[in-house]
């Protein structure tokens, strides 16, 4: 689904990220893991496209085609979807209001009809029970005055709502305890487990804590270190991360 | 620059689609003023005696002031021998008639305007006064807002059927000594609304006038009179548009709102007047005045205005706070783009007891444009238990526009409670970003916020003139983003 090939990445004339390869497959779950400061969060933003970051090298192919010619509004009604680290807030437009805008742009996009008031209201209901979100929320701004936890599983109702091919989420468990943790994952799980053949969806879980990783078993590990992934395994892998540290690895980084 | 600001920069560069030219024969006065000109303007309209005498002194007394400069809008001096007073399509200059006796030409320009005058297409619910440069070419609905004995006509109209009404109220709220603007308009004013409602009457349907600018080199000087009487109710609504030329055209209007005991108007304006091309260059001057007196116990009048036209806006709608728990209310959204410049608020002027107000300003600025809130809040030495309530919030679009906000509060009685909050925002990178990776478009995501930043406004915007104010904004800021 998704190919990164020898991706080069700067940020006002810093290169982040250094050659990272990246190949995830259809129905995949991909943790990153790494320290700060190691490009993780680059790597989130420039597969959706931030402007703030400018590829010098490299390629990024999604689905077979180049992911990097299209805008970061075309790239979402292709299916990439950023879960932001820090989800941003929108005073006067209602969380309610913001989905449906979303969802219709990208069904205009694929030209399916625009879904109507009431038919997208009943069907939204059902996904705000999956992260256990009060219904309240939906009709309060988009995330004004809401808490961190209540910000993080706003970003997961989104991605239900949209039904994304490659989530992609940027230390989703940050600042999380443990039952909104818990209830962020159930909210993931939810969107990974409906893989019919024909919608089969990725992951891409972007974290600091091998913590988020007991809740959603990925298929893949992979440690990020100064801009390129350095080693990649088993979910074992994070559990060898939490007991050691990155200090092994920064020998096979320089 | 980020490529999202460029894209703001483009978005905000839109046209104005009301800005045709309708050719028509018109009656017209010389460009000029001078007592001999008042008189024909007078003569003109058949006006009674005290009209002519009132005018006249308003003239003399114009003559002896000078242009006020306290506001924060630049302009070169205008020469006000140049602009012709007064301006009639031939057809109407004999007063206002029936429908079929109005020239095809101005029918058809008000339903380009989106305004149909012609009975089977009336809005429904909207009875309309429209005003075609310097005189009222048709009222709609008068004969079924007359059944419950509500008087809705041109201000000529009501001068000549109704000069008892005209004479105790004409310039009882803004006399021709209040400033510069209203002393010309007392002096040449040609039309205008009407509207009286009686005793104990709620007025069934919303009011509604349109004025419309067409000819070159003409002022438009308007004056709206509503009075509303005990335990009565009206809403009314005024539009304004004017074609696209390269020279300034001045419109000075005075609005005067009287609520007697317990009588309430709302009087709601969405104001798109020619705002000027993208270089800064033609567009309307608009120098407003409007006020409302609440001169009744319980007595209640709220502003709401939308301005996204004009090239300067200066424009503070008031409310006298006369009568004991009377309410006063302003909420207001201004936009400027381009180089328009608006310099607009309110005064609240709080005498009478328990008197209660409300101001709600939201001005978005973009392009090089400049937005000023200028409120007065003043409490009297008798308004015990006086409150009020100001919230003005800018916002900004991209790096070359401003805001400003002046408020001022005079408080001479102890027991006042006055609040303040003021707030400055731009549309950042990262709210766009946001929206853009939902998948929402960057057109559709500047629309939606500031919609969002306006709404606490366009909610007190009757329905239908909610949505048209809400695609008012979407044309003003129109220009696109890729």
């Amino acid at each position: 689904m998704l190919k990164v090939n020898n991706l080069h990445v700067e940020i006002q004339g810093n290169e982040i990220l250094n050659g990272l390869c990246l190949s995830v497959g259809a129905g995949e779950v991909h943790a990153i893991m790494g320290p700060n400061g190691s490009g993780k969060s680059t790597l989130a933003n420039v597969l959706a496209g931030h402007e703030d970051y400018q590829v010098t090298a490299g390629e990024v192919l999604f689905n077979g085609s180049n992911l990097l010619e299209l805008s970061i509004s075309e790239r979402a009604c292709e299916g990439i979807f950023l879960a932001l680290q820090y989800p941003v807030e929108i005073p006067g437009v209602s969380n309610v209001q913001f989905l449906k805008t979303a969802l219709n742009s990208q069904r205009k996009y694929h030209q399916l009809n625009e879904l109507d008031a009431m038919d997208f209201l009943q069907w939204l209901k059902t996904k705000v029970q999956q992260v256990g979100m009060e219904e309240q929320l939906l009709y309060r701004s988009v995330n004004e005055g809401f808490s961190g936890g209540e910000k993080k599983r706003n970003e997961i109702l989104q991605m239900l709502v949209l039904e994304p091919k490659l989530a992609i989420l940027d230390e989703t468990d940050s600042g999380l305890d443990i039952d909104a943790l818990k209830l962020v994952a159930k909210g993931v799980n939810a969107f990974r487990h409906v893989n019919t053949p024909k919608q089969q969806r990725a992951i891409i879980l972007v974290t600091h804590y091998q913590r988020l990783l007991n809740y959603i078993k990925p298929n893949f590990v992979h440690v990020l270190l100064n801009g390129r992934i350095v080693q990649s395994g088993g979910p074992e892998l994070a559990l060898e991360l939490e007991e050691n540290g990155y200090a092994s690895f920064v020998d096979k980084a320089s | 620059m980020t490529t999202q600001a460029k894209n703001l920069e483009r978005f905000v560069g839109g046209e104005y689609p009301h800005g045709f030219v309708t050719e028509l024969a018109t009656d017209s006065l010389p460009p000029g003023l001078s007592e001999s000109v008042i008189r024909q303007i007078s003569a003109k309209k058949n006006e009674p005696e005290f009209m002519l005498q009132w005018r006249l002194q308003a003239y003399r007394h114009w003559l002896t002031l000078d242009v006020p400069t306290w506001s924060k809008v630049h302009y070169p001096p205008i020469n006000y021998d140049d602009i012709i007073y007064y301006s009639a399509p031939k057809s109407a200059s004999s007063g206002p008639q029936s429908l079929d006796d109005v020239a095809p030409e101005i029918l058809q320009t008000y339903e380009k305007l989106g305004i149909p005058l012609h009975e089977r297409a009336q809005l429904a619910g909207v009875a309309v006064d429209a005003v075609f440069d310097s005189v009222s070419v048709a009222t709609t609905f008068k004969e079924k807002l007359a059944d419950v004995g509500v008087i809705f006509c041109s201000f000529s109209e009501a001068v000549q059927k109704h000069p008892e009404l005209v004479q105790q109220y004409l310039g009882s709220v803004v006399p021709f000594t209040d400033n510069f603007y209203a002393a010309l308009n007392a002096a040449v004013f040609s039309d205008g609304s009407f509207c009286y409602v009686p005793k104990g009457t709620r007025c069934p349907m919303e009011l509604s006038t349109y004025f419309r600018i067409n000819s070159l080199n003409t002022g438009q000087f308007e004056r709206t009179l509503i009075i509303v009487e005990d335990n009565s109710y009206v809403s009314y609504l005024e539009g304004c548009t004017a074609p696209m030329r390269d020279e300034h055209q001045l419109h000075a209007a005075v609005v005067e709102l009287i609520a007697l005991n317990n009588a309430e108007i709302k009087y709601a304006t969405v104001q798109n007047w020619y705002p000027g091309d993208k270089e800064g260059k033609g567009g309307i001057y608009n120098f407003v005045t409007k006020r409302g007196l609440c001169q009744g116990n319980y007595s209640k009048i709220s502003w709401t205005q939308v301005e996204t036209g004009s090239a300067i806006t200066w424009k503070y709608p008031s409310v006298i706070l006369k009568g004991d728990n009377s309410i006063g209310e302003f909420y207001s959204v201004a936009l400027t783009n381009n180089y328009q410049q608006a310099d607009t608020g309110t005064k609240m002027t709080h005498i009478g007891k328990n008197t209660t107000s409300t101001i709600i300003s939201k001005g978005i600025s973009a392009g090089h444009g400049s937005n000023a809130y200028r409120g007065l809040v003043s409490v009297g030495q008798n308004a015990s238990n006086a409150k009020n309530y100001s919230q003005c919030d800018s916002l900004l679009l991209g790096a070359h526009c401003s805001a400003h906000t002046f408020p001022y509060i005079e408080v001479r009685h102890p027991s006042a409670k006055i609040e303040h909050e003021a707030t400055t925002s731009k549309i950042s990178d990262e709210q766009l970003f946001y929206c853009l990776q939902r998948g929402i478009t960057a057109e559709n995501a500047v629309s939606m916020i500031i919609n969002g930043f306006c709404k606490d406004i366009f909610r007190k915007l009757p329905m239908e003139f909610a949505v048209e104010a809400q695609a008012l904004m979407e044309v003003s800021l129109e220009g696109c983003t890729g």
